[in-house]
């Protein structure tokens, strides 16, 4: 036993600094550049969910995941679903899967500045990504998307950074990103599903496609309303099954599109826009910014 | 001026009033059952006489797909973005009010396979289940029913239904994508897909949304 699981071990440490290495190695002039086949960490297959108690709290946490609203409505206060930005259930490398987050918990945040458990970071996403309220660290939703998730990560080495984890760093744009430009690639590559007006597309009330801006969409306080992670994400997997076709340029300017509309008040808002703005967003966001002679967070 | 206007405008009625139908006007039904003037035949032909398709044969179903959709295919079919033996030659007859008329005519007829045929859950084909639902997203591909809707009934008027299209229809379409025959689908999104399937998972999917 203790043989065999060393052995998983070292084979996925000897993968990471790879992988690392091989990134970061330049190409030398004129020759072709190796493709560098990462073999990212492979969850168990939604099959193989055990038959048993424990197995019941790890599919209602997949439900969860893939219908918030449904499953988990009393804490969400939009349209969204977790799946909306973790694809394929959290278990997409590079689209934040949730094997990968599970092993890097409790952790530091400079966004509260303390160590957050993983039930800490999971409230987060409900308070911020899903525009609602936390849910209790022992209630069965927190229960179950935890088991879900550490389900998701058996067999994966803890403390690790997993390769895939989180959206991969976008490179900086060649050009400052642009409204303009945004609104065009947005027109050209979005629309079709979220909406002209990114308001998303419903079917019999239900959102086939998530909104990304406005009411129902996530709040000032959600990581996604930050350029540079709204950037990353959508270079890596938008459109969707077309991830890495649009340019860096793109990707930075329909991030800045985006996310210079309004959307609902970020929940740490204490009554004035500047003190909130000074106090949590000095980062890459458009929160405080005029916008056609609409300050964003005023609605 | 005013006593001429009037005379050209009652003129013109007179003319319009004695042309057959199909002259006076676009009119999409008349080009459904009867073809029109410049030689395009009868949709009801293959299509059916109440829009169904003929499942044996491959001819799809047209009924209650939204009109955008149908308008966009035949000006694909006639532009030649979607080649096709028997398409292109008919929509190169049929002018831009009869491909309006005849797409507008097509969406509004009823289609009870929408509302009655059900693939969820259906487990008899487990690959075709896990793409239709699920996707394969090792290869980068969306499930089926992320842009089509939940059992293939459609979103919206970009995402047609594709639940219950016969056999050969689906698996000519896949591969016409992969082969470049069939363009024109916004943002490139079916070419896409098609392009990450195999031959086995195509002819496994058509078999499965056929539902034979």
């Amino acid at each position: 036993m203790m043989t065999s699981q060393s052995g998983i071990l070292l084979l996925l440490l000897s993968i990471v600094p790879g992988i690392c290495l091989a990134g970061e190695n330049p190409t030398p002039a004129g020759s072709t550049p190796a493709v560098i086949k990462v073999k990212y960490f492979q969850p168990p297959l939604e099959k193989d969910i055990p038959n048993n108690q424990f197995g019941k709290m790890v599919t209602l946490g997949k439900n969860i995941f893939e219908h918030t609203g449904q499953y988990a409505g009393k804490y969400v206060g939009n349209k969204l679903q977790c799946v909306n930005c973790h694809l394929d259930a959290g278990r997409l490398a590079n689209s934040a899967p949730l094997w990968a987050a599970w092993v890097k918990y409790p952790k530091y945040r400079g966004k509260n500045k303390m160590v957050n458990t993983i039930a800490e970071r999971f409230q987060g996403c409900f308070r911020y990504s899903m525009n609602g309220t936390p849910p209790p660290t022992d209630s069965k939703t927190l229960k179950a998307l935890m088991s879900y998730s550490f389900w998701l990560a058996t067999g994966a080495p803890t403390n690790i950074n997993m390769p895939g984890s989180g959206y991969p760093k976008i490179a900086k744009p060649p050009k400052a990103p642009d409204f303009a430009r945004g609104k065009i690639a947005f027109e050209n590559n979005c629309a079709i599903c979220h909406g002209a007006n990114g308001k998303g597309t419903q079917k019999n009330g239900q959102y086939i496609f998530p909104p990304l801006w406005g009411k129902n969409s996530f709040n000032w306080g959600a990581g996604m309303h930050r350029i540079n992670t709204a950037a990353s994400f959508i270079h890596a997997n938008m459109p969707l099954g077309q991830g890495g076709t649009l340019s860096v340029q793109q990707a930075w300017d329909l991030a800045y599109y985006i996310n210079s509309h309004e959307r609902p008040q970020d929940p740490r808002f204490k009554g004035n826009i500047q003190q909130t703005d000074k106090k949590f967003h000095a980062h890459q966001c458009r929160y405080g910014d005029n916008v056609n002679h609409h300050i964003l967070g005023k609605r | 001026m005013k006593t001429s206007f009037f005379s050209i405008t009652a003129l013109l009625i007179l003319v319009i009033s004695t042309l057959p139908p199909a002259f006076a006007a676009s009119n999409g039904k008349t080009i459904a059952t009867q073809g029109n003037d410049k030689g395009a035949t009868a949709c009801f032909a293959c299509h059916g006489t109440n829009g169904m398709g003929n499942k044996q044969a491959g001819y799809p179903y047209l009924a209650a797909l939204p009109v955008n959709y149908l308008k966009r295919q035949l000006e694909n079919f006639k532009s030649g973005l979607r080649q096709n033996a028997i398409m292109m030659p008919i929509a190169k007859k049929l002018s831009p009010a009869d491909i309006a008329a005849v797409a507008n005519y097509y969406s509004t007829l009823k289609n009870d396979l929408l509302t009655t045929a059900n693939l969820t859950g259906n487990t008899s084909n487990p690959q075709a289940m896990m793409l239709f639902e699920k996707g394969q997203w090792s290869k980068g591909i969306p499930a089926c029913v992320q842009c089509h809707g939940p059992n293939g009934t459609g979103v919206a008027t970009q995402f047609p239904p594709i639940i219950g299209q016969p056999y050969s229809y689906i698996r000519n379409q896949l591969t016409a994508w992969q082969d470049g025959k069939r363009k024109g689908d916004p943002v490139n999104l079916m070419h896409s897909v098609a392009n990450k399937l195999n031959l086995g998972e195509i002819d496994s999917l058509a078999h499965y949304l056929a539902m034979q």
